[in-house]
């Protein structure tokens, strides 16, 4: 089956007087993974549900392979969710379930059971069909959640944070076992996650939502290196975010901060007009002796250390602000002592300028 | 921690108690259906039991009765769970009505109301005569039983299946219409599976209630029924017959069966998964047409379920009502004559189940103390034998006491202990003691441990602890493991009209049952029938008060 897109247009939706999606669009491309980034309350599962079919938008439209499904019930739609519980009937064996939308679809007997026998295959099940969900492990039960989904072939799968049941070694094996099942079977997928690590591992693009709003659309790199806003510059990885303004005097570019004063920005920078944040991740921050120009420069003395294995974070007070930089750690080195007064640069290739 | 022999002392009593009036009466019913008289055992009297074939008759229409009286209750209750639970719809205070109206009325005092409505000449069949010229056989023989059973029973289908779908988590009806299940078919393969345990838990009981019930059959009149045989040959021919026996022992085979079965289908499943999540289904809409025939569905079985209710009440206030749609003259005489020739009997119910439900509290709450909070080596089994009492149908308990009793003397010569009122404060206590019990664990299992280790801690012994923090903390469940007791007592009839030996004794649930034998009685029976309605149905709201009341300031200590 060739896989198919899904484009939501201007769809908006309330639950009675809170707007919990704002005039959303986007499209996914078909054989797409692709990820809904957000806090809880951001939407994303709302969204996710609404493809499903279990909410109703009351504008704007969502087409599947290019047929408008704005009304078509659940059970019509032929997108496959997983739920974040599995939602596995403890009623029927592990081969009852995943026969279930078979079943639905009115397919012979034999067919049945020989595409039960290929799903639970598919994910390394064969031989549990005649368990009951309750005497699996956590894991098995999602693969069986999976194996259930797949079965009818579904022209969309749809993944309700379907790691947040997991603990935390399995959840990096099953996430890897997830992406490989993807690429196999080209199938466009939805994956919801509040997990930006799970979303940047796993997807192909990623929608980062907050507030009943997408953010930013973009592939894991696009979002680390170049957010547009500041919400997603602090939900996708960890950064320095100082609010302040651009002040030119003479031919020297400033910014002025509450947080850090007033600091020299390199030469070359062009800052966008009007209010931005100056923003950098941790990891391109390095301690010098001294900054060359083509770097911003800041002085400040170590409050704290936190030593994590392949780096140190240090907390640097500069100005009123802390700047937070990941050091690499080489064996042996001893960690700065707190007090110590210290310089920092970072290189002007690194400095972001986002919206507030 | 040695126990204090001062709890050791207690238990033993407590288990004496239950032996002497639970498990002897029980054992002595059973042995005298297996005995051949000269301690040998014997066949012989099921043989007997076999041989006769009103009683081959009887044993075939008390299984037919409880079997339709469940599948009616369930045509009824399925429709109005699903829709209160699963839909969007201003019906459900009158479904909450619903389910707890038909509880409040003994169904043997609803029958003789549903005789003058649904009988032959009753009411309704007056009007299709009037207007079709047909008449629907409603209350002949059988069909009577099976509908007053089905409309008082089927609130405890209803009650366990609501709860049981309000407690699906909304993703397994979601995935079955992902996966391209809907409507019938969603309801059918997922839905009410996942409700099953909740279902077979409300179904086992009304078959088990309707299967041992004496009165209804009695006050309707229909005799080839288990019980009724039961009680007719034990009255008739006598307490040495043993066919009586062999019935009470199908009767107490049947209630645990039904009981041991849900427990053994809700157990052999595992429905943990089903509540995972928590999260409860967003409630549907209904389309105009499904919200006439839902709202058409709900009234309509209100009304059905409340002509009971108005039937006695109109009975009650009125001079004749026969061959007529509703009475004619209305008069108030019929509550003159129950206060003045009854009066003895409403003063005994108070006394005999006030003096019951006392008994209950106080050996629930102790025996809730010792196995929730002593290390008592086979403290369990006060549990376990307390537990019996639940599946023994009056009936079978009443005889037991005839048989065991006959013959013991109460001291300081209060004379013959079958032939005193003293009897039946113990047979409603045995008997409701399971519900007390209940009541009074969930109450002490609400209070933390702490409470009592800071009292020990400031130095109260264990006497004062349990006097001055367990009790006081316990009392909402006390009191209402109290007012359950004494109101579901109040209702009994089965053991009640076995042990009734003069009419003097009898307390008000005996009187009704009297008056409705003759046509003249039935206007003071039903007047005594409303005051015993208004004081079940006051104390139904009185527990549930008491329970509501009891949540907020428990959480003291609470974790």
């Amino acid at each position: 089956m060739n896989p198919v897109g899904v484009d939501i247009r201007h769809v908006a939706l309330s639950f009675g007087a809170t707007q919990v999606l704002k005039d959303i669009s986007v499209s996914v491309e078909p054989g797409e993974f692709f990820a809904l980034l957000g806090p809880s309350g951001s939407g994303k599962s709302t969204l996710l549900r609404l493809i499903a079919g279990f909410n109703q938008h009351q504008a704007g439209e969502v087409l599947i392979g290019g047929r408008d499904v704005t009304g078509t019930p659940p059970w019509k739609r032929d997108v496959g969710m997983v739920f974040q519980n599995y939602a596995l009937w403890p009623h029927m064996t592990v081969e009852q379930n995943v026969a279930f939308g078979l079943e639905e679809r009115r397919l012979p007997r034999a067919q049945v059971r020989e595409k039960v026998a290929a799903a639970l295959d598919l994910v390394g099940l064969a031989g549990y069909g005649a368990r009951r969900p309750g005497q699996l492990s956590g894991g098995q039960q999602q693969r069986v959640a999976i194996a259930r989904t797949l079965a009818i072939e579904p022209q969309v799968l749809l993944l309700d944070e379907p790691l947040s049941n997991l603990d935390a070694k399995l959840r990096v094996q099953t996430r890897q076992e997830l992406v490989k099942l993807q690429r196999r079977l080209g199938i466009t997928t939805i994956f919801v996650t509040h997990d930006q690590i799970e979303a940047l591992t796993t997807c192909h693009r990623v929608a980062v939502m907050d507030d009943g709003v997408i953010q930013q659309v973009g592939t894991p790199m696009e979002l680390f290196d170049f957010p547009v806003n500041r919400f997603v510059a602090q939900f996708v990885g960890s950064v320095n975010l100082f609010a302040g303004r651009f002040e030119r005097e003479g031919g020297a570019l400033r910014f002025a901060s509450e947080k850090l004063g007033r600091v020299a920005l390199p030469a070359g920078v062009e800052p966008p007009a009007g209010e931005f944040d100056l923003a950098f991740r941790p990891h391109a921050v390095s301690v010098v002796d001294a900054a060359g120009p083509e770097a911003l420069s800041l002085r400040g003395a170590v409050e704290n250390a936190e030593f994590l294995g392949e780096f140190l974070r240090y907390e640097i007070r500069v100005g009123e602000g802390l700047v937070i930089a990941d050091i690499p750690h080489a064996r042996g080195r001893a960690p700065i002592e707190p007090g110590t007064a210290i310089s920092l640069a970072v290189p002007a290739s690194e400095l972001r300028f986002v919206a507030a | 921690m040695r126990t204090h022999p001062g709890i050791v002392a207690i238990a033993l009593a407590i288990a004496a108690f239950l032996v002497a009036f639970l498990v002897i009466p029980v054992v002595a019913v059973v042995y005298t259906a297996f005995s051949d008289g000269q301690g040998g055992f014997t066949l012989a009297h099921f043989a007997a039991f076999n041989e006769i074939s009103l009683m081959r008759e009887s044993f075939a229409n008390s299984l037919y009765v409880a079997g339709m009286t469940v599948g009616l209750g369930t045509l009824i209750a399925v429709p109005l769970a699903y829709l209160t639970v699963r839909f969007q719809f201003r019906g459900a205070i009158l479904v909450q009505t619903l389910g707890v109206l038909p509880l409040v009325m003994p169904a043997f005092v609803g029958a003789a109301a549903m005789q003058l409505l649904f009988g032959r000449s009753g009411s309704v069949n007056l009007i299709l005569k009037d207007a079709f010229g047909v008449t629907l056989p409603l209350m002949e023989g059988l069909n009577g039983v099976i509908f007053v059973e089905t409309l008082h029973y089927f609130p405890f289908i209803l009650l366990n299946l609501s709860a049981a779908l309000a407690n699906i988590d909304s993703s397994m009806e979601e995935a079955a219409q992902n996966l391209g299940a809907s409507g019938w078919r969603l309801f059918r393969k997922v839905v009410f599976p996942l409700a099953m345990p909740g279902y077979v838990a409300g179904a086992s009981l009304v078959f088990i209630k309707v299967f041992d019930d004496l009165g209804t059959p009695l006050v309707l009149n229909v005799t080839n029924m288990l019980a009724p045989q039961a009680y007719l040959r034990v009255t008739s021919i006598g307490l040495e017959d043993p066919i009586g026996y062999v019935i009470c022992v199908i009767l107490v085979a049947f209630s645990i069966g039904a009981m041991g079965g849900s427990w053994w289908f809700v157990k052999r499943r595992d429905y943990a998964l089903v509540s995972r999540g928590g999260v409860q289904a967003p409630k549907r809409r209904l389309t105009p047409w499904q919200a006439l025939l839902a709202y058409g569905w709900i009234v309509g079985m209100l009304l059905l379920v409340l002509s009971p209710h108005l039937g006695i009440l109109l009975l009650s206030i009125s001079k004749v009502w026969s061959f007529t749609v509703l009475p004619e003259q209305l008069t108030l005489a019929h509550y003159a004559t129950v206060f003045t020739e009854s009066k003895q009997m409403i003063w005994n119910t108070f006394l005999y189940c006030g003096l019951a439900a006392l008994l209950d509290v106080a050996l629930g709450t102790a025996i809730a103390y010792i196995v929730l909070r002593t290390k008592l080596p086979g403290r369990q089994l006060l549990d376990h034998l307390v537990t019996i009492a639940l599946a023994m149908p009056g009936l079978v308990l009443g005889i037991g006491y005839l048989r065991t009793f006959k013959g013991v003397e109460l001291p300081f010569g209060g004379g013959a202990l079958t032939a005193s009122w003293v009897i039946f404060v113990l047979a409603y206590a045995v008997r409701r003691l399971p519900y007390a019990l209940r009541s009074c664990m969930a109450a002490l299992t609400q209070v933390h441990p702490a409470l009592e280790e800071a009292a020990e801690n400031l130095g109260a012994g264990r006497w004062n602890t349990i006097r001055r923090v367990v009790i006081p903390l316990m009392m909402g469940g006390i009191l209402a493991g109290f007012v359950t007791s004494f109101i579901t007592a109040a209702a009994e009839i089965s053991e009640t009209i076995l042990l009734t030996s003069r009419e003097s004794m009898a307390p008000m649930s005996y009187g009704i049952y009297l008056y409705f034998q003759s046509v003249l009685g039935r206007g003071p029976g039903a007047a005594l029938g409303v005051i015993a309605v208004a004081l079940v149905a006051f104390g139904t709201y009185v527990s549930h008060r008491l329970v509501a009341a009891r949540s907020p300031h428990q959480s003291g200590g609470g974790q």
